[in-house]
């Protein structure tokens, strides 16, 4: 089988892949069979807080791909998720039916509350899950296929492409944040009630987004490995390392980054459609620059081009954001801005890196160790 | 080897000569006429702003009947201050009747007594009881061309000016309570107050009333003080009457300040439109034609909405459009201030990135806060210096340049330093530094946006005319920008360190292999994009918000700025900034603030499709690096 081949020789993932299990398994049934009283209960809070976790875990992932493996530096991988998230608040949105504020049985309760006599047309068709799921996908990933076909076909790279990007998600974010572009303004879309017509307080319900996330967050990196341990994923790599070279043996490099980058915003967008229902609300902050610079971050601490170490990052700076801000909330842009200092100076292949790292510095003792002025992404042709 | 230089220092492209050539033209065309005029007008305008402080010297050096001290105006309606508002310098309390009093007659000559005597027997003459000697008094006082008489008749005409019931005295009145508080006329001595019964009104008919106003608009247009004269004109322009009309043609031959003739001959023209005869419409309509005064349009206006001779409704449709032709000119002049003042706030914000961005190939993304930085410099300068808001700004510029330049060196020392060749990681780091920036600012000054006051000589705006003004603070802060910008291509064209720089930004090996210490050009060239970081943000600190967060506000302006002038080219920088600051106020009208910005950014993307490496692409083989 193609998945196990690709398996083969990533011993970090199959660690991943493992712990995905046993938490999926572990997690639910420490929250429904021990009672509440039980030392070992997991209460419902922490179901919901470790969904997101694995919500964002995935969206590192996508991040991953395209950085770790393509050399594309995305600052706007925020707004593939934020895009996934909102159509799935649409979804959410018109689940809600006549039980709004205003009792408005097709209009949200936004919409009637800046005046809209009827539901503008491109909310249409999202009453259905089939429709919203499909959206999910295909906005991000159209999205991304525009304005990558634009991007690669004319060569922007390195830094003017991460420019761009932030651009894009800045300007999702000033678009959103308008009442008149018809997703809620500021506030954004909340107060849900059910999904497929489960309660989505419940806390089955919040269980069963739980293990779905881990469901799809193993997929994703199924997925993922085998994209890079295919022809196309090293092509990938030699695209990352000498992208004029690439170009000259006669690969179509910009269809090569396209297939990714879109791929990979589709990944966002999955991730955001199950960010959505777990944490109740979706507004424009979430496309705002930081986030997106954020997980970026994520990637660099867990380690890039491994995969399996977006995940760790992605969990671990999002555990020590979750207890920083309750411990000292004064703190949390310290230490994150600390560990993007820390992280880009002393561990450029970040923690999934570090045992290597360890072992060559170990070898090297005695060498010199200065930083190195140029690294091959940089190399000239 | 050839030397190719992408650097700063490459004369600007012809386009770009020919752009900006054309952005002067266009802007000295939409101001040249005006400007003249307007700065006369500004000194003026700050005159009669500054009226009421004003009216004090009238009587000094220029009037020779009154003595100083007395040309006391009177509001119609005075707030709670006593009734003489104007007081001699030695008496800065308002409620110092008896000095006033005493400082009056003081230097009373003999004309001074007669003039003196003849106001008091005309106001005497108001209390009889037949009308014809109340009119023969007001045309007394207003033949007199003292100061005090136009004050007296507004009085007249608002019913201020009473007669004390117990011995027929002629006083000023304002109401007090249940009664009144009644003060001299003449030298605004304290007079007490008395019950609503103890004063008796002076009746005025109707006879009365237009020869007060036509005596109030002679007396004041007549006022030795250019700016009162304005005043007076702008006031009968705005609500004309026939009298005044006449009193306007009075004055006209022998005015001699332009700016009040002008208006003269604007209320003589709107008084014209009233005139039976077609003829005399058109030649009212005539002297309207290209007036920027509201009150011109709409007298035209009113014409056109009764006229029935076609002659004159051609004339004065034909006018109108003219002038609202003009006024379209102004606003687009306008606008394109605006633009080119937030092109100037965003080449300001964008140049500091530009030289580490572009001379070094350094993503600083903590340039918005070192921006920041300067601005809160501003702020504990203005702390500091209290007492010298005015001068607190050019204490602020070199020390925002200090501090900001010192933390850019520090943070080149600590972190770039390591990072260099790979720009996608120093963009991370830096943007962690910019995150323990804001929580630094955060944590030891506020969370709270702080306030920063603005130096008086930056306050108020420049009134072109009337549908035109621009504000001091952005005119100041556009010629600030281009300043700033001269002085960094003076230092990159002329200094040493100005070679070094580019000769390490064109071949980091050639340049270390020729002796210059690249590690030491590095930190002095990130230390100037930040101090200049800095130096804007002392100006930013002018028009917006200062909070821990306005960093982050600019840090992506900047950086489309950089990326569409293209990198590694300071023209590109300025041309960059401008371009987008119009296109942005341009749109603004249309799509409204935030529409607009989107658009630029949407625009941006395309455009570095279009051009990958910007509007000015580097060349050569530092271009491939």
């Amino acid at each position: 089988m193609g998945l196990l081949r690709s398996m083969k020789g990533d011993t970090g993932g199959l660690v991943l892949l493992a712990v995905l299990a046993l938490v999926a398994i572990l997690v639910p049934v420490l929250n429904l069979a021990v009672p509440a009283d039980n030392p070992w209960h997991v209460s419902t809070f922490t179901v919901t807080l470790l969904g997101k976790y694995l919500t964002y875990a995935l969206l590192a992932l996508a991040v991953d791909l395209v950085w770790g493996y393509l050399g594309i530096l995305s600052l706007g991988h925020g707004a593939f998720f934020a895009l996934g998230g909102y159509a799935m608040g649409m979804y959410l949105m018109r689940q809600i039916g006549e039980r709004g504020v205003y009792g408005h049985p097709v209009l949200p309760d936004f919409m009637v509350f800046l005046n809209y006599t009827e539901l503008p047309w491109f909310w249409h068709g999202f009453d259905q899950f089939w429709f919203a799921a499909l959206m999910v996908v295909l906005v991000p990933g159209l999205l991304a296929f525009v304005f990558g076909w634009l991007a690669f076909r004319s060569r922007v790279t390195g830094v003017y492409l991460s420019i761009i990007t932030q651009a894009l998600t800045y300007a999702l974010m000033l678009a959103f944040f308008r009442n008149e572009m018809g997703f809620g303004g500021n506030n954004g879309l909340t107060d849900f009630k059910d999904i497929l017509g489960f309660d989505l307080t419940a806390r089955t319900t919040r269980v069963a987004l739980f293990v779905i996330s881990a469901l799809m967050l193993a997929m994703a990196y199924l997925a993922c490995r085998a994209i890079v341990t295919s022809r196309l994923g090293r092509v990938a790599v030699a695209i990352r390392d000498a992208e004029p070279r690439v170009r000259f043996i006669g690969y179509r490099v910009d269809r090569v980054k396209l297939a990714l980058f879109t791929f990979s915003a589709m990944l966002a967008g999955i991730a955001g459609a199950l960010y959505v229902p777990q944490v109740g609300i979706i507004n424009p902050g979430e496309f705002a620059p930081l986030n997106s610079i954020e997980l970026v971050i994520w990637v660099a601490i867990g380690g890039r081009a491994t995969l399996y170490g977006a995940v760790i990052g992605a969990v671990l700076v999002n555990y020590g954001k979750t207890w920083f801000t309750g411990v000292f909330p004064e703190a949390w842009l310290f230490a994150l801005g600390g560990l993007f200092v820390l992280v880009t100076l002393l561990l450029p292949k970040g923690i999934a890196g570090l045992a290597g790292q360890m072992r060559n510095l170990r070898r090297r003792r005695g060498e010199p160790t200065a930083p190195l002025p140029d690294t091959a992404t940089e190399a000239t042709p | 080897m050839p030397l190719t230089s992408p650097l700063p220092c490459r004369p600007p492209p012809r386009w770009l000569a020919l752009w900006s050539l054309g952005l002067c033209l266009t802007w000295s065309l939409a101001l040249a006429e005006p400007l003249a005029e307007s700065l006369l007008m500004s000194s003026d305008d700050s005159a009669t702003a500054a009226a009421p402080a004003d009216r004090r010297p009238v009587a000094e050096p220029t009037a020779p009947a009154p003595p100083p001290g007395l040309a006391g105006t009177v509001d119609p309606a005075p707030p709670d201050a006593p009734a003489a508002t104007t007081l001699p310098e030695l008496a800065p309390a308002p409620a110092t009747g008896p000095a006033l009093a005493t400082a009056a007659p003081a230097p009373a000559d003999a004309d001074d007594a007669a003039a003196a005597a003849d106001l008091a027997a005309a106001l005497a003459a108001l209390t009889d009881r037949s009308f014809a000697v109340k009119e023969q008094a007001v045309a007394d006082l207003a033949a007199s061309g003292d100061p005090r008489a136009a004050d007296l008749l507004k009085a007249l005409l608002g019913g201020d000016l009473q007669a004390r019931a117990s011995d027929d005295r002629v006083v000023l009145t304002r109401r007090h309570g249940d009664g009144f508080a009644l003060t001299d006329p003449l030298t605004g001595s304290d007079l007490g107050q008395v019950g609503r019964r103890e004063v008796k009104r002076i009746v005025v008919n109707n006879r009365m009333r237009t020869a007060l106003r036509a005596g109030i608009a002679r007396l004041t247009l007549a006022s030795p003080d250019p700016a009162l004269r304005l005043r007076a004109a702008q006031e009968t322009l705005t609500a004309p009457d026939p009298d005044s009309a006449a009193a306007m043609r009075e004055r006209l031959p022998v005015e001699d300040d332009a700016q009040v003739r002008v208006l003269l001959q604007l209320g003589i023209g709107v008084a014209d439109l009233g005139d039976p005869e077609p003829a005399v419409r058109l030649e009212g309509i005539a002297a309207l034609a290209g007036s920027l005064q509201r009150p011109a349009r709409n007298a035209l206006r009113t014409l056109l909405a009764s006229e029935t001779d076609a002659e004159v409704r051609a004339a004065a449709q034909a006018a109108l459009a003219d002038i609202e032709r003009l006024i379209e000119w102004n606003r687009h002049a306008q606008t394109l201030f605006f633009g080119l003042s937030l092109g100037s706030v965003l080449v300001l914000a964008a140049i500091g990135l530009a030289i580490s961005f572009g001379v070094m190939g350094v993503i600083n993304m903590a340039h918005g806060e070192l921006i920041m930085l300067g601005a809160y410099t501003t702020y504990l300068v203005q702390g500091l210096l209290p007492n010298a808001i005015d001068w607190s700004l050019l204490v602020a510029l070199p020390a925002a340049f200090i501090v900001s330049g010192v933390v850019g060196i520090v943070i080149e020392q600590t972190v770039i330093r390591f990072l260099y060749g790979r720009p996608l990681e120093t963009l991370l780091a830096t943007f962690g530094i910019s995150l323990i920036l804001q929580q630094a600012v955060r944590t030891l000054v506020s969370a709270q946006n702080v306030a920063v006051s603005s130096p008086t000589w930056m306050s108020g705006s420049l009134q072109i005319n009337p549908v035109l003004s621009l504000t001091y603070n952005r005119i100041y802060i556009l010629l600030f920008a281009l300043a700033v910008f001269a002085v960094l291509l003076l230092i990159l064209r002329r200094t040493a360190l100005g070679l070094q720089v580019r000769a390490v930004a064109q071949n980091r090996a050639m340049a270390r292999a020729m002796g210059v210490r690249s590690a030491r050009v590095d930190a002095l060239t990130f230390g100037l994009g930040a101090g200049i970081a800095g130096v804007a943000g002392v100006a930013l600190s002018q028009l917006t918000n200062v909070g821990p967060n306005m960093g982050q506000a600019y840090i992506i302006d900047s950086f489309m700025v950089v990326v569409f002038g293209g990198v590694g080219n300071l023209w590109g920088t300025l041309v960059g900034g401008m371009t987008l600051g119009v296109a942005n106020k341009l749109m603004e009208p249309w799509t409204g603030a935030v529409l607009a910005k989107i658009l630029v950014l949407v625009l941006i993307i395309l455009f570095i499709q279009k051009r990958p490496r910007g509007l000015f692409p580097q060349r050569g083989r530092a271009a491939d690096a």
